[in-house]
């Protein structure tokens, strides 16, 4: 068994920039939204393999553009954005098991091992420091946009801006996990290790570490297992998530 | 037209504001003005668009009509009530460090504004969701004072505090209006508080508005049209100035 050290910069990059969107996402109560939003990446992927064209590029696409999309919509129609992701995410889920099938539809759904490249790595660690890098500049916003969206526009906060740029960081993250988990099992990255988090912290410097720890625990310790066991990383990264999940039930029921 | 020396300048003027969703006129034609430093209470009966009209001041609702606030304004803003989960993992303390990283005030401030609303170290480390209601509201009346606001703009701020609390937090925000010059928009329930503590009363009803001095309207004639019934309160002459 040979550990790709590539793959090990992702699962801790990767691990990091989920578990800390995931807080806001969690705390936000975008739960169901992260799952949703993760299938808008099938069409993408679909199309992209259909050009030949790397098939992780189509996926970012099509979450930026759908992501976009749900943006726009819940602002021109006032409608909850639950509501609008619901469409989105089935109309795009539609679209693409029409354009992608067989065992390319079963990677993109679950995820693959598959070796990466440099240009890969590197472009994925750029993006997950981006993705960190948001959420700790901007944690503060975040944190008074998610307490009172009032009292965060009168201290100056453009919050509509604000969460464009949340939900595009979110799709971003997304799409860091999608090679190893798929479009099925990626949403779940996001939000275990932070709901994990919620359930142990105290305060929000607690829960952005611990969601973290779990997150990069997660998927190093699911790399490694799939690597083990001869298993795809999507769904050992997600048992593992879920049983440190698990603990903290018991942890918080004994206490 | 022309102004007095003495007299001091709006700190507000709102011209023929409307404010509706979809077919529904919450206010239609409202004009008021709020002077420099003075304290506008703004009462009326549930539904009457009291906090509508708040959100709309701020410049968060869609409306028709002018509001014009004083150049440099800074608001602090309590809303009338947030929908916070019990389990959030936020302490006061992270809700009051973001507003001050924000609002780019000090540390400093922070502990200065917790001794004003007389809310305790303890309280602040715990999740806000865990605080009780009176806790709470303090907590957002401190939120509201950090940054050197030039106007409070507060939607029942005592709503949920007790009454020895509901004391201590008028008379601060009504000493803050004395020794910093703020101007005050509130809105309350409880009319013995708008006597007691607004120089201008701003009444809002269906088809109802009026304003001015406390004392010309909170009248039982007029409270009788607003509300519909019969409104009696107390009045603390040994309080007033």
């Amino acid at each position: 068994m040979t550990i790709d050290p590539n793959a090990i910069a992702l699962s801790v990059a990767a691990g990091a920039a989920a578990g800390l969107v995931g807080c806001f996402a969690v705390m936000r109560r975008m739960t169901l939204a992260a799952d949703a939003i993760s299938h808008i990446a099938l069409p993408g992927i679909g199309v992209a393999l259909l050009l030949r064209i790397h098939p992780i590029l189509g996926g970012v696409a099509a979450l930026l553009v759908g992501t976009l999309l749900v943006w726009g919509i819940e602002n021109r129609t006032r409608l909850a954005t639950e509501t609008i992701i619901g469409v989105v995410f089935s109309t795009a889920l539609a679209i693409g098991s029409l354009i992608t099938s067989g065992e390319e539809l079963i990677e993109a759904l679950f995820g693959g091992v598959g070796h990466l490249t440099t240009v890969e790595t590197t472009l994925a660690l750029v993006l997950a420091l981006g993705v960190i890098g948001f959420v700790l500049w901007k944690r503060h916003r975040l944190v008074l946009a998610l307490v009172s969206p009032e009292i965060a526009h009168t201290s100056g906060i453009n919050v509509q801006r604000l969460n464009l740029y949340f939900l595009l960081v979110f799709a971003l993250t997304i799409a860091l996990g999608l090679r190893y988990l798929g479009v099925l099992l990626v949403g779940s990255l996001v939000i275990i290790p932070a709901a994990t988090a919620k359930r142990l912290a105290r305060s929000l410097p607690g829960m952005l570490v611990i969601s973290v720890a779990v997150s990069i625990a997660s998927t190093t310790l699911g790399t490694w297992l799939s690597l083990s066991l001869h298993r795809t990383p999507g769904s050992m990264i997600v048992l593992v998530a879920a049983s440190f999940f698990l603990l903290s039930l018991l942890r918080r029921s004994s206490a | 037209m022309s102004s007095s020396v003495d007299a001091p300048l709006p700190a507000l003027v709102v011209t023929n504001l409307s404010v509706g969703f979809d077919r529904t006129v919450v206010i239609e034609g409202l004009s008021f003005e709020v002077r420099h430093g003075s304290a506008l209470a703004i009462v009326g009966p549930n539904g009457a668009g009291k906090s509508v009209l708040a959100k709309t001041l701020i410049g968060v609702l869609p409306h028709q009509g002018t509001i014009a606030w004083e150049g440099n304004t800074q608001i602090g803003y309590v809303p009338q009530k947030l929908d916070i989960e019990r389990d959030l993992p936020i302490t006061g303390g992270d809700f009051l460090h973001a507003k001050a990283v924000v609002s780019r005030a000090s540390e400093a401030d922070v502990a200065s504004v917790l001794g004003l609303v007389g809310l305790k170290p303890e309280s602040v480390g715990q999740p806000i969701g865990a605080l009780s209601g009176g806790q709470f509201q303090r907590l957002l009346v401190a939120a509201a004072l950090i940054g050197h606001p030039t106007v409070l703009l507060l939607d029942e701020p005592t709503a949920g505090v007790d009454e020895p609390g509901q004391d201590s937090i008028n008379h601060t925000l009504d000493r803050l209006r004395d020794e910093r010059g703020l101007t005050i928009l509130f809105i309350s329930h409880d009319l013995s508080v708008v006597y007691h503590y607004a120089t201008n009363v701003l009444c809002l009803s269906p088809g109802h508005a009026c304003f001015g001095a406390p004392r010309q309207v909170l009248t039982p004639q007029l409270l009788q049209e607003l509300y519909g019934a019969p409104i009696a309160y107390h009045v603390h002459h040994d309080h007033r100035p």
